[in-house]
């Protein structure tokens, strides 16, 4: 349904853009704002760490002014919204909403007054309210290691998965996992509890899986965090039926981890990187500098990383 | 396993209340729980089983024994889950940053281990100190302190994670994963922290000057107990126990992350407040909190081994359960 627009392209031209002597000519004064949620963990960090990152490279530009605003909780951001648009008058907006409902008439109201609109990963309730929306494919976080482990483990064995936080973000992923693993009936999913994206959490659902489930093959962490905990609990168990630990979003240990190939369990990673914003951000600047508009729907694709490819998806100096 | 001493021997204000039921509420909860868990999966009731359960109850019923004085005493703590998560970064720092100076791991982890101790204590001070010389609600500083705790983790992680190096996490590992007669260290330090606390509360007259406190403040003032020292003493005591859980929580993960702690403030005090000890104060016991602590682990323990319930309700059996146990628990007049 969605208008799927292959991030590559967008980006070359971005890239071009940017890197192009002739847009100086042609380029409207740009002031962008950018809404996103404060660094209260990891992946949070990592968005502040690349909206930090768009901002020092647009900013070498004189016309462009991009203000940061991070929020930790749905009101907070609203606020800073309303202090956007009033202090610091911007004439575009990216943001990612810390609620989808709570945000939605904030943001609407921003785009009523003439302000251009890049909604990022959690969408709003209602689409009229933005411009452009950049997300990244939650879809392919549950299809992309769905597949991998159903090749790894030839269509055969047993898998338990650790979910998220309970949101719509979690049941897509794992709606999707459990639509691949239909066409495998050899592997059985044995359960699929919320490990909450924390370590903590996953450590003690793992513990009590190994406790339940005398043979597991694989695990489906569906988060680096949790994968963390995953590894320690099985460690600690000291068990060796367990074949492959998957876990997700491409966080830096983990595709450290991938590239060294110092731990057999980890062998394939699946992206979801918080470098969307950066792309979002520097897509719609460039975008308004030339007064152009961007797609109404960008979807960051989440691919397999796996040793060979890691190394493309390796930001040492981001927190996440 | 845990010493029943629910007994007011003190000639305490608190001598009303002294007429109280033993734990038998919460007893009576986990014993109903272990048999529902038994039935549910044949793997509840093995000693591998209720070893995890027990060490991962060691964090919490650590920080309950603390805050059950604290409770007792009158008072509140709403800090210590992002006390123990700041512990955690800071003694992670701290032995990243020594290690490089050609210390022999063992004698940094060492450093590490009493620097949680150290900072627990310092910080649990700092509490009483605002609390009684600062003459501010309890439940207004440490509902600052919880911001700020955390917000300082989430600044030294970066808002990611601290990590402990690896050399120093193998050295260190033993202190969680390693055992003694076939029993965790943890669930030792667990039991050993617990006895200390039923013997502080129940055989001292500190002990007798924190029920005092909390049954009635101004009777106590009158009775010459020093409420001041013993508030900050009894906010220092829930600091060190911080710390020692900190420094068994350190080596489990070997990192510490802004979403580490979540929550632990309002388990230890369910865990309290299940095991039989007054909210408002004035009365409460060591063993019953133990007990209650066990019994929060142990209704997440059996949900993670059965499937029969949606995982989205999860957090609502756990609210059930605690309120039929306080129902329980509840005290006649």
């Amino acid at each position: 349904m969605k208008n799927r627009i292959r991030l590559h392209a967008l980006a070359a031209v971005a890239t071009i853009g940017l890197a192009s002597p002739l847009l100086a000519q042609a380029q409207n004064k740009v002031n962008l704002g950018v809404a996103i949620p404060a660094a209260t963990h990891s992946f949070a960090a990592g968005l502040v760490y690349w909206a930090g990152e768009a901002k020092k490279e647009l900013e070498k530009d004189p016309n462009i002014k991009v203000t940061i605003k991070t929020a930790s909780g749905a009101p907070e951001q609203a606020n800073q919204l309303q202090d956007l648009l009033t202090a610091t008058k911007i004439d575009s907006l990216v943001i990612l909403p810390f609620e989808s409902a709570a945000l939605t008439r904030p943001v609407a109201q921003a785009k009523a007054k003439g302000v251009y609109v890049t909604v990022v990963d959690r969408g709003l309730t209602d689409t009229a309210a933005q411009d452009a929306y950049v997300s990244g494919d939650n879809t392919a976080f549950g299809k992309v290691p769905a597949e991998y482990l159903a090749k790894a483990l030839n269509g055969k064995g047993n898998i338990v998965a650790l979910r998220g936080i309970p949101t719509t973000i979690d049941n897509e992923r794992m709606d999707a996992f459990n639509a691949v693993m239909k066409n495998h009936p050899g592997i059985k999913v044995l359960d699929a509890k919320h490990g909450n994206w924390n370590r903590d959490d996953a450590f003690k659902v793992m513990q009590d899986y190994l406790t339940r489930f005398k043979q597991i093959d694989a695990v489906w962490a569906a988060d680096d965090d949790m994968a963390f905990g995953v590894l320690r609990a099985i460690e600690q168990a000291k068990r060796k039926d367990i074949r492959i630990v998957f876990g997700g979003a491409g966080a830096k240990a983990m595709v450290k981890t991938l590239m060294d190939g110092s731990n057999p369990l980890i062998q394939a990673n699946v992206s979801y990187s918080p470098k969307f914003l950066y792309d979002a951000i520097k897509m719609t600047a460039l975008a308004r500098a030339k007064g152009e508009k961007l797609p109404a729907n960008t979807i960051v694709p989440s691919v397999l990383i796996t040793k060979q490819n890691a190394k493309d998806f390796y930001f040492p100096n981001s927190p996440f | 396993m845990q010493p029943e001493h629910t007994d007011n021997t003190g000639k305490a204000p608190a001598a009303r209340r002294a007429l109280r039921l033993p734990a038998v509420g919460p007893l009576l909860g986990l014993a109903l729980l272990c048999i529902v868990g038994t039935m549910l999966n044949g793997e509840f009731a093995t000693v591998d089983n209720g070893l995890n359960v027990l060490t991962r109850t060691a964090f919490i019923g650590i920080i309950a024994v603390g805050m059950c004085f604290v409770i007792i005493s009158g008072g509140i703590d709403l800090s210590v889950g992002s006390m123990a998560a700041l512990i955690a970064g800071v003694t992670i720092l701290l032995m990243n940053r020594i290690a490089p100076l050609g210390w022999p791991p063992v004698a940094v982890v060492m450093v590490g281990m009493a620097a949680a101790v150290l900072l627990g204590a310092l910080f649990g001070l700092a509490h009483g100190l605002l609390i009684t010389r600062g003459r501010i609600e309890p439940f207004i500083v440490t509902l600052g302190t919880l911001g700020i705790f955390r917000a300082y983790l989430t600044y030294f992680a970066d808002g990611g994670a601290l990590t402990l190096d690896n050399t120093l996490a193998d050295v260190y590992g033993p202190v969680y994963y390693g055992s003694l007669l076939g029993v965790p260290i943890p669930v030792w330090v667990f039991i050993a922290v617990a006895l200390g606390g039923a013997l502080l509360l129940n055989r001292t007259a500190y002990g007798r000057y924190v029920q005092a406190i909390g049954s009635n403040e101004q009777v106590a003032r009158y009775a010459a107990v020093d409420v001041d020292r013993t508030k900050v003493l009894t906010y220092a005591l829930l600091g060190v126990c911080v710390g020692i859980a900190t420094l068994l929580y350190v080596p489990r993960l070997g990192s510490a992350s802004p979403t580490t702690g979540l929550l632990w403030e309002l388990e230890a005090i369910a865990a309290v407040i299940v095991g039989g000890t007054a909210l408002r104060g004035g009365a409460g016991s060591i063993g019953g909190t133990v007990v209650g602590a066990i019994l929060l682990s142990v209704i997440s323990n059996i949900l993670n081994l059965t499937s029969i319930i949606s995982v989205y309700l999860n957090a609502a059996v756990q609210g059930f359960v605690i309120i039929a146990v306080a129902f329980m628990q509840r005290r006649r007049p």
